[in-house]
């Protein structure tokens, strides 16, 4: 088990519940895609948020990444919808 | 020059579009263009009141600056200034601010536009609506447009 911290922003935190948590993570989760799966199995509240899971964006340690990138080493992991500034 | 041509604030309170740009090229004189992009929360005829932006703090600042410095290198500005605001904005407010400086002005329109297309569609902020009416609303949805507008960047 690996203990990673999660950050959530906008409609994803607010169906989730929480704006961050700390989360020990099987071994079998290896890249971004796999955390969106294993999060939805932790209650409807997860599978709700991340029920669309391709329009979810992922950021490793501040950086964006791809769904296929593996998270081995990641301090902090944030999940948000598509980006509405400016 | 001196220091890092790239200035980037990611701020609660408003800025003042005059002083950004006289901080910008104050004792210089080898500008010749500043562009400045001022982007506003609008009302939408009279049914929203303001806007919340919700931000990443420490990825928002990193991220503009990353965008500055590739519009720096790209363009060859001289000189870049990019100000984000969060939290509450009521209508009528400023939300962002671009200021892209360089020797013809091309560049500098090129540059300010460049680093609105990638800040809209990289930068993590959200906006939520507030109605005028007090009604609740949602988050605003990603538009097809803006990434249409990100990605002509990378076409030839």
């Amino acid at each position: 088990m690996t203990a990673v911290n999660l950050v959530y922003f906008a409609w994803v935190r607010e169906r989730i519940g929480k704006g961050e948590e700390t989360l020990d993570l099987p071994e079998s989760v290896i890249t971004a895609g796999d955390l969106l799966a294993h999060l939805k199995t932790l209650g409807e509240e997860y599978e709700g948020a991340l029920e669309h899971e391709n329009v979810i964006r992922v950021a490793i340690n501040q950086e964006h990444v791809d769904h296929r990138e593996p998270i081995a080493g990641a301090r902090e992991i944030a999940l948000f919808p598509p980006m509405t500034g400016g | 020059m001196s220091g890092l041509p790239v200035v980037v604030r990611v701020q609660r309170d408003d800025f003042d579009l005059a002083h950004e740009v006289q901080a910008l090229s104050a004792g210089r004189h080898d500008i010749g263009a500043i562009v400045t992009f001022s982007g506003l929360c609008r009302d939408e005829a009279g049914t929203l009141s303001a806007l919340e932006l919700e931000h990443y703090p420490g990825m928002a600042e990193a991220e503009i600056t990353r965008i500055c410095n590739e519009a720096v290198q790209r363009f060859g500005l001289q000189a870049v200034t990019a100000i984000h605001r969060y939290g509450t904005i009521a209508s009528g407010e400023n939300i962002v601010l671009v200021c892209a400086a360089s020797p013809h002005r091309q560049a500098a329109f090129d540059g300010a536009n460049f680093i609105m297309d990638f800040l809209k569609t990289s930068a993590p902020f959200w906006k939520k609506e507030h109605a005028a009416d007090g009604s609740e609303r949602d988050w605003v949805s990603a538009k097809d447009a803006d990434d249409s507008a990100r990605d002509r960047w990378t076409k030839e």
